[in-house]
């Protein structure tokens, strides 16, 4: 678990940059250009992951450890229900009301710009955070777990 | 038409490689061609979003059902298959088929949207008047995040649930938590 040749660890030095870009350009743009949370969540998460296949699980764990992956994962799904109890609250008082896009609608500019949508980039990046830490989790528990030998189990 | 075709009969053939190899690690790759196969499928619909979250959800799942079957003892079940086992479950799947060609029957034709057929389904009002009532330029993003913003919490507590159960089942000191809580 030492990791891979020097190749690969220089190679994916570079790379990682542009993954981790790519995946928070998806999760940002996503109610403009196709993509979203989801989609953005797993670049972010496979990034973490290149950096496991090619340091070595330590070096992730370095990077972003069992803790702190399981704490943003709490804050992305928190992040999403304060969303949707603020739609509750502002608003037309239902669940998941779109309560920022309201103030918006006198204008006409506002199309196509980043800050649009009122919620929806609000909820993309909650999504994001959450599907990504979890994705991440799920790697690397499956990598720290070893099957017990027999004989091991009565301590 | 003919390209989804040849794609879905290069997606049958892997999936009758994957059942059938004796290789473990050829088999995980066949998996991946399916799932590539139908995120080309996608695109060709010309559905990008669905496209990019396959393809991506492939190659980690790709990843990690590698880094799972390397290195690990392999388990073979070879002999004679159980008769009754064989016949229950050649009858189960022989109904779902029929049900399946029963309900695709109810389905528009390929390549019509459901509002040709009928004027007042939702997804009229979604396309119509999506952008005017979200503002979101992606109209994807406008459905799943705004007017079935539910099925995406019901998904995103799916998920939660999964890393959670994935988490204590594969914790290293099961035991001693067990014994000493104080730890």
């Amino acid at each position: 678990m030492k990791g891979m040749t020097i190749i690969v660890k220089t190679i994916s030095s570079w790379v990682k940059v542009l993954i981790f870009l790519f995946g928070i350009y998806i999760v940002l743009f996503g109610h403009l250009t196709p993509g979203g949370g989801f989609a953005g969540g797993v670049i972010l998460a496979s990034c973490y992951v290149l950096l496991m296949l090619a340091f070595g699980r330590e070096y992730a764990e370095e990077n972003l450890s069992l803790p702190v992956a399981s704490k943003l994962d709490c804050v992305g799904a928190l992040l999403f229900a304060a969303v949707a109890l603020c739609g509750l609250l502002y608003g037309a008082a239902s669940f998941f009301w779109n309560f920022i896009h309201q103030e918006y609608l006198v204008g006409t500019d506002y199309e196509f710009n980043l800050v649009s949508a009122g919620t929806i980039p609000l909820s993309n990046i909650a999504i994001g955070l959450k599907v990504g830490a979890s994705l991440f989790l799920v790697v690397l528990v499956l990598s720290m777990f070893r099957p017990e030998m027999s004989g091991n189990k009565e301590d | 038409m003919t390209v989804f075709y040849i794609l879905l009969l290069f997606m049958i053939i892997a999936a009758i490689i994957a059942v059938e190899t004796k290789n473990l690690l050829g088999a995980v790759i066949c998996i991946g061609a399916i799932g590539f196969g139908a995120s080309l499928m996608f695109l060709f619909l010309r559905a990008p979003d669905i496209a990019i979250t396959q393809i991506v959800v492939e190659v980690l799942g790709l990843i990690i059902l590698i880094r799972a079957c390397i290195s690990r003892e392999l388990t073979f079940i070879s002999g004679p298959r159980e008769f009754f086992g064989v016949v229950v479950s050649v009858a189960i799947i022989f109904a779902i088929f029929l049900a399946g060609i029963e309900v695709l029957k109810t389905l528009p034709d390929f390549g019509t949207p459901i509002f040709a057929q009928v004027p007042e389904a939702a997804s009229q009002t979604y396309i119509s008047e999506g952008m005017q009532k979200t503002g979101a330029a992606n109209l994807v993003a406008s459905v799943i995040l705004d007017f079935r913003a539910y099925d995406t919490l019901g998904e995103a507590t799916v998920l939660f649930t999964a890393i959670i159960g994935a988490t204590v089942i594969l914790r290293k000191k099961t035991k001693k938590l067990l014994e000493d809580p104080d730890q």
